[in-house]
Order: C-alpha cells, then structure tokens, then sequence
C-alpha cells in the first residue's frame, strides 16, 4: 500500500521506508473488515482537517504566521483553523526553542492535547536545542519532554519544509488504526511512563 | 565632557575617572547613591536616562557598569560600582531614581547574584526561583545535574525579598507580599495568543479593572551572553538574528560596529550604504508584520493577508541578496557577506512603487475604523517623563514626544548625511504608538529612495584578520533597531572571545511598563496596550 497524497508522486517523498515499516505493522495485526474499512474513513477526515495549536516560542513562529498567510495558505491543506487552546488542536507545532523554565509548560500543554495528538518538533532548537547548544538553560531538543512524530529541520524552516511536515504527519495519520491504536499509541504510552510527572497519572 | 568631569569630581573627590568611548566614573558603592542622585537632578547635568546596567565579574571583583544619557544634552556617561565580596555582594539600588533600573537590577541579581539594598523586589528575572547558581558569573558550575530538565512545575511564590538599611547602616532582609492576600490574580500567559510568544503576566483585578501586574519573564532565555564568551567574535553574530528576528539586520550592524570600533576596522562605503538600506527594509517588514499581528490581536484577522504582502516583497528581495528568509546573518565584521543580487535595485524599486498605495490601503481599512479608534485613543497612556524614566525607546517611545531616535541623535555609519524625519508624537496612548510606525513606513521608504541608485561601487567586505583578537578594554555602541535602541557591550581581555558580551535589548522596557501603563484599565485593553509595546519575547530573555 502506498500512502501518499493527491499533490505528490510517491517516490518524491522522503522517509518512504518508514512508512512502509508502519504499513507493514498495520497489515500484520490484521483488521477486521468493517472496523477496517470504518477506520478508512476516519483517517481520511482526519488527515485532511488537521488543527494546530498556535505555539509559537521564537523565530520558528512567525514562519508559521507567514505560512498562514494568503501566500503560502495552509488552507489549502485543511489545516488553517490554528486554535489557541490545546483542547481544540490536533497537533502541537513546537515551533522555537523551548528552554528549562518553559519545559513544565510545553509539557503540560501537551498533556492537555485530546487523542489523539501529535507532534512535530520545529526547527533547529526544537530538534537539537540548535545553535544553543551549549546553553545552561535550552531543553537540548523537545522530545526529552514530549514524543514527537515529525522532525522538521532548519533554522528557521521554510514555510514550504512546514507544509511538507504536516503531509508527513498527515500520511502518518492515514496509517493508523483508529480503533485500537496500533502503530503509536503504545509508543506514547512508552514514553509517558518513562518521563513521569509527580500527581499526574498518565 | 571635560566640565562634566569637573563638576562630578569637586562634588565627589573619591571618583576616579577612565577614559573610554564612554567616559567611565569610578566610584565606592557607599557614595553611589548620592552620585546617582546628582547627575541625575543637577540641573547641568540631567542624565535622566539609564540605558543599561551592565553586570560584571572581573574574577576578584563583581560589580556593574551603569550606562546614563542626557536626553536634554545628548551627553553620555558611565559609572562603575564595584565590590570585593563575592559571597555576600551588595551595591546599592537607584530604582527610587529611575524606574526601569529596578527591572535591571533584578537581572543582574539573577546572572550574578548581586543583591541591591533597597530595591523593593530582588526576585529573579529570567530564571526559575529555585535555580541554583549564579550562571554569568566566572566560576559558574554548569552541571546539568544541579539545575535538570523537569517536567514539573515550578514553585510559585507570593512573596519577595527585599533588603533594607536601618538607621545605624545595617542591612537587614525583608520578606515583602507581591500581591495582597485579598488580590484576585489571573494568570495570562506563558501560551496566550496575545502577548505575542511565551512572556507571563500575573493580573491582579478589581472586577475587570486592572490593580497590577507582575512580570515573568524567562520563558525562552536562551543564555546567549554566556555562549557568546566561549566563541570567536565572528561566530557571535549569527545569535544576532535570533534575538529580535524581525530587527536581524541593525542588531548585526550593532555588533559589527563595536567590534569594528575596538579593532579599528574602517569599513567601506560601499559597505555602509547596504547595511542602512539593508536595515530601513527590515524596518519596513518589522512595522508591516506589527500592524498585521496588531489588527488581529483586536479581530481584524484579514489586515494579517494585506500586510504580509508587502513582507512577503521584501523577504523576497532579501532571499535572493542574504539567502535566507528570516536568519540572515549578512553582515560581517569588515562589510557584508556577498555582493547585492543583480536585481536588487530593481527589486527595490518595485517595492517602493507599491508601497505607498500599501499604507493608504491599511489607514483605509484600519486607522480610520470606528472600532479601532474607540479601542486605542486614550488608552495606556505614556506620559513623555515615564517613557524617559522608564526607559522607553523607539517607536513607543516617541509616540510620547521623547525624540530618541539614535539615527538622529547619535548618527552612526551615514545616516547623518541622510535626509529623513523623526516621527514624533505627543498623544502617548495606543493609536501615536500605532501611528508613529505607519509614518516610519514612510520616512524608510524615503531613506531608501535616496541611496538606491547611489550605491557606490568598492569593495564589499575590507581584510580582517583570519584570527581577530580585540585589543583590552571595553566597548559600548547603540543602534535604532526596529523596536528602540539597541545596544552591545563587550569587555575584551585580549584574547580571540568576548570577556563579557552584553546584550541591550529595547523590548525588556517595553514589557516592564506595561505594568505601569495598564493600572486603572479593563482586562481587555492589557491585550491592546501590549501588542502596542510591540515587544518580541526572545529580545527581552536572550
């Protein structure tokens, strides 16, 4: 099965392997058929309408602002409706550095987030911690705190790399099982229970 | 500056006085105060400006360097306090003097521990109240295990500390309530939409109006003054960019300049006159985003589209000189990097064809609206002494009558050979501080319009150096950024990296006035008064 979207030829994607890995996880859990077909469905909503989270820490931000904008348009992709509250957001676009102090609150909003969520890591900091590197007071890449899904390169990325991450989110989402939670869900789980917060039961 | 001197040492015969770009006073902590007092009130003297408190350690010694303006006389000049203790150092506080330095101070008693008698709040600034050490101090112990990445959140207190001289000059502590017990505190930010990035206020309110606000700031402090002292000099300026990444291109030229002036770099003209175009197009990309963000911080999501328009132009015609949308890093110490794109000029001119029917479009849609004039007359008001006090520079600042653009008052590079106004308001609320940048829009196109088709022809980029090392000593320079003066500092011990490199940022008094300008207004003019600030979170934390 080739996940891929309508704009795009398969083999210009990168990262295909790795789909094709959760591709491949899917078919062996094996799916009944109805849910499977149900499942179809949903991920198809669900990849075409998804809503960031308006977070935005440092320069990463305002390419999300110009990615908004009438020139590059995410609207076109369905994910325009940025919302400020985790609550309504499928997904956090951490976008700028996040440093020690901010740590609790990245964390928290994440947790605040409804299922299912994700996360795509923005730009250089947010990957690495970047140019700050030898910083007393950066998170030296966010995925110490949270589980991230996509990796998005650059200092600041281009709002054309931005697009291409929240595809590769959105192909991601295609390939999971709604019901069930086969393909990442455990993952999260994993990761929560080994990065625990006092008084918050995961 | 000789008279200066002489006045300052009849009334003080312990100061000790250093030559230096800015002329520095030396003088022993106990006589500070007083001194403070005088040039401040001295009616021939009237530094009623305190740019900067730049914290120091000099290894046997902690202590500050105050940088004061006249804004009367234009003069500058420094004062150094030092004290020898480095367990227990005090100096003594002049936030009774001038407001901002309370907010200065709590900084330097953050990065290095030096407590100040008698300011009314020495909490830390940037860092979380349970951090351990000092970090811009020398023997700073960097353990990632003392101070760890947590998930949890931080301890909240309600309380400060304050330390108070009695009567017999003994120093006692003091533990003082921020907010009253009967306060009803709302908390607004880190991750709010409006305070534009991650800055944190904590409202207290009277039903809807506001009591005080106090400011927490952090969020994103990066630590770039201490990166910065274990790199060469060319590798700091790409942090630059990634302060206030609208104002990228002056706060390169700010620090280019200063390490050009303590290595006597003559640049060429070429040079110059590409860093000030280079600088007046991101003024006008800086003002473009402002507005957009501004209108849809009060619901006018579409004015965001017809401002990134222009934006969207300009980074185009950066791109293709810079290579890089946002984070430039162009210039370099001895010039600029490359050559213009051929197209630039043409570019250019594009841009200024289209502009002006660009600003008539927004004053159309926006400026004269009935909702957007009810929303920001009369509202945080800035009155032209508290902008001084406060320390209050740029566009904000001059929408309260406070001529202090540096551009003018203290031209560097050409810009006094340039013909261009000073937009200067008297209204201080809301709409001068919007209305003074639309008019900067204007006079940057006009500055523009003059170099375009003159830029000589030369050399891009003079021979510096492979290895450049700084001569000792210490260097101090302010720029116009988009947002107010900018300002680098660099102490310099010889060798090939900054002893200290401080960095002066224009929007820390803009986020710590607000403050003072929302006291007596509703909840919901905090979001208007702040987007008018104009502040950037990442410039204020570095």
């Amino acid at each position: 099965m080739e996940v891929t979207t309508k704009s795009m030829p398969y083999e210009d994607w990168k990262d295909n392997e790795y789909i094709e890995g959760l591709v491949k996880e899917l078919n062996d859990n094996g799916a009944n058929v109805i849910v499977g077909s149900l499942d179809k469905l949903i991920n198809w909503g669900r990849s075409n309408s998804v809503w960031p989270l308006t977070f935005a820490t440092s320069c990463c931000g305002i390419e999300f602002v110009s990615l908004g904008a009438a020139r590059y348009d995410m609207a076109r992709f369905g994910w325009e409706v940025a919302r400020s509250s985790p609550r309504q957001a499928d997904f956090m676009m951490v976008a700028g550095t996040i440093v020690k102090r901010m740590a609790p609150v990245a964390r928290r909003l994440y947790d605040q987030l409804a299922e299912p969520k994700y996360v795509i890591a923005c730009g250089a900091c947010a990957v690495s911690g970047g140019p700050f590197r030898k910083s007393y007071h950066v998170v030296m890449g966010v995925g110490k705190i949270i589980p991230v899904d996509v990796y998005l390169p650059g200092c600041p990325p281009r709002p054309e790399a931005m697009i291409y991450s929240i595809m590769q989110l959105s192909r991601k989402m295609k390939v999971e099982r709604f019901f069930g939670g086969v393909n990442r869900q455990e993952k999260q789980q994993e990761f929560l229970k080994s990065h625990p917060i006092e008084g918050i039961d995961d | 500056m000789a008279d200066i001197q002489e006045r300052i040492a009849t009334l003080y015969p312990d100061a000790t006085f250093e030559a230096a770009d800015i002329t520095v006073v030396n003088i022993p902590d106990a006589q500070w105060h007083s001194l403070a007092k005088t040039l401040r009130d001295d009616p021939e003297l009237r530094f009623d400006y305190l740019m900067t408190i730049v914290g120091m350690d000099w290894a046997d010694s902690l202590g500050c360097i105050y940088y004061l303006n006249s804004t009367s006389t234009g003069a500058h000049i420094s004062v150094k306090v030092t004290t020898n203790d480095r367990i227990k150092p005090m100096l003594h506080s002049v936030a009774d003097l001038w407001a901002i330095a309370g907010i200065y101070e709590r900084e330097v008693y953050d990065f290095f521990g030096i407590v100040f008698i008698n300011n009314p709040d020495m909490r830390r600034l940037f860092l979380s109240i349970d951090w351990k050490g000092f970090p811009l101090r020398k023997d700073y112990d960097a353990d990632e295990n003392l101070n760890p990445v947590t998930t949890e959140s931080e301890r909240q207190s309600d309380f400060t500390d304050t330390w108070v001289e009695d009567e017999n000059g003994k120093v006692v502590k003091k533990e003082v309530r921020v907010f009253g017990p009967e306060d009803f505190v709302v908390n607004i930010g880190p991750q709010h939409p409006a305070t534009h990035g991650v800055l944190r206020f904590r409202t207290a309110v009277d039903g809807e109006t506001i009591k005080k606000i106090d400011l927490y700031c952090g969020y994103i402090h990066r630590g770039v003054e201490k990166i910065a002292e274990q790199l060469t000099y060319p590798q700091t300026l790409h942090f630059m960019d990634r302060l206030d990444y609208f104002s990228a291109h002056p706060y390169h030229h700010c620090l280019c300049m200063t390490i050009e002036q303590a290595a006597g770099i003559e640049i060429s003209r070429r040079a110059q006159v590409i860093r000030v175009l280079m600088d007046e197009l991101s003024r006008i990309a800086s003002h473009c985003l402002f507005i957009g963000t501004y209108c849809m911080d009060l619901g006018a999501t579409t004015m965001l589209f017809y401002t990134l328009r222009v934006r969207e132009q300009i980074l185009d015609i950066m791109e293709k000189t810079c290579g890089a949308r946002m984070t430039f890093n162009y210039e370099c110490i001895g010039g600029v990097m490359q050559d213009l794109d051929p197209n630039f000029v043409a570019d250019v001119h594009k841009l200024l064809e289209v502009l002006p029917a660009n600003i008539k479009e927004y004053n159309k849609l926006f400026t004269g609206n009935v909702i957007t004039e009810n929303r920001l007359i009369g509202v945080g008001n800035l009155s032209r002494e508290d902008a001084i006090s406060w320390g209050v520079t740029g566009p904000s600042g001059r929408a309260s009558g406070w001529a202090c653009d540096i551009r003018k008052t203290d031209p560097y590079s050409i810009y006094s050979e340039l013909d261009f106004e000073e937009v200067v308001r008297t209204e201080g609320d809301s709409m001068a501080r919007f209305k003074v940048r639309m008019d900067e829009m204007v006079q940057s196109a006009r500055i523009i319009e003059q170099l375009i088709d003159n830029i000589p022809e030369g050399e891009i980029c003079v021979k510096v150096p492979k290895v450049l090392k700084l001569p000792k000593g210490h260097w101090c320079r302010f720029v116009e950024g988009c947002r107010g003066t900018f300002g680098t500092f660099i102490e310099s011990d010889g060798t090939t990296s900054p002893y200290r490199l401080k960095i002066i940022p224009p929007c820390l008094p803009a986020a710590a006035v607000v403050d003072h300008i929302t006291r007596g207004f509703k909840i919901a003019d905090l979001i208007t008064i702040g987007g008018s600030m104009d502040y950037i979170v990442p410039d204020i934390d570095r």
